[in-house]
């Protein structure tokens, strides 16, 4: 009775293709956390939130503020989807309006 | 003027562990109120543990203890539209998801924040004394009822010019002076940490 090789046959075949197919090239992509403009939070705060919630240096947190006063929005951080809906979640704590986008 | 009275309206400065300010009983009511009102309306929905909970071992209590949220909609109340966003623009579903499992730890840090304001502003007033963490969670309740505040106003990008035209016997007028003035207060905290 043997069971195992017939599993190993079907899955090694798939994980050897797998770095060739479309899906990963869409994986490699990387995801993106936007924050929208909005009339209420005060550039300060939104250049405070930026450097306590990323590290980013004070010259970076108040260029990205300044992005999303007068572009309407920015991108703050990017990287796998995980970290953008952690990134998002975060910043939703601090009230700003931040949403996850596949960067295409 | 009292340099009691000048601090009153000076707002926080810094000190070496975080942040203090002093308040009038007024003002300390003001705050307390809408920090309280803020609390009802975002711990709505879930468990404070000072109310019988779902029955153990029911599939709510199971949702609570996972820390899953039941709801995958954008709340109607548009209130809580706005501090509880969806995540995605253009994508119910994935929206959907994404409350499912973060909704109910953003309602329980937002209500974490509000009781930190609550349990460290006397209800007479007088002198609060804020750690950094502290200090922190003040920002971040301020900055809530302040987006509660600009939903009830209507506030938009041109809110400055249209202030100047709200008369005197218009309801909204005190909610527009203290709207102001909260800002006021959380650009001096945010000041006072930097």
């Amino acid at each position: 009775m043997s069971v195992a090789p017939a599993e190993v046959e079907r899955v090694a075949p798939a994980e050897a293709e797998r770095p060739q197919t479309g899906q990963d090239a869409a994986a490699d992509t990387p995801w993106i956390t936007i924050v929208w403009n909005d009339p209420v939070n005060l550039m300060t705060y939104v250049t405070y939130v930026f450097q306590t919630v990323f590290g980013y240096a004070k010259p970076k947190a108040e260029k990205l503020m300044l992005d999303v006063h007068h572009k309407g929005r920015a991108v703050v951080s990017s990287g796998a989807r995980e970290a953008m809906e952690h990134d998002t979640e975060v910043l939703h704590g601090y009230g700003l309006w931040a949403t996850v986008s596949h960067d295409s | 003027m009292t340099d009691e009275a000048g601090e009153q309206l000076a707002g926080f400065r810094s000190t070496s562990r975080g942040a203090t300010a002093r308040f009038a009983a007024a003002q300390a009511a003001i705050i307390r109120s809408l920090v309280e009102q803020l609390a009802e309306l975002v711990g709505g929905e879930m468990d404070l543990g000072e109310e019988a909970g779902p029955q153990p071992g029911s599939p709510d209590d199971l949702v609570a203890q996972l820390g899953l949220s039941r709801s995958v909609e954008l709340p109607d109340d548009p209130v809580l539209a706005r501090l509880l966003p969806d995540a995605y623009r253009d994508d119910p579903e994935a929206s959907g998801e994404f409350r499912r499992y973060t909704e109910q730890d953003l309602r329980s840090g937002k209500v974490a924040a509000a009781r930190t304001v609550l349990a460290t502003l006397p209800p007479a007033g007088g002198r609060v004394r804020l750690s950094e963490p502290e200090a922190q969670a003040w920002l971040r309740a301020l900055n809530d009822v302040r987006l509660a505040l600009s939903v009830r106003l209507g506030v938009t990008e041109e809110f400055d010019e249209e202030v100047a035209e709200i008369a005197a016997d218009d309801p909204r007028s005190a909610y527009v002076w203290v709207y102001q003035w909260l800002a006021y207060l959380q650009d001096s905290l945010i000041d006072a940490l930097s």
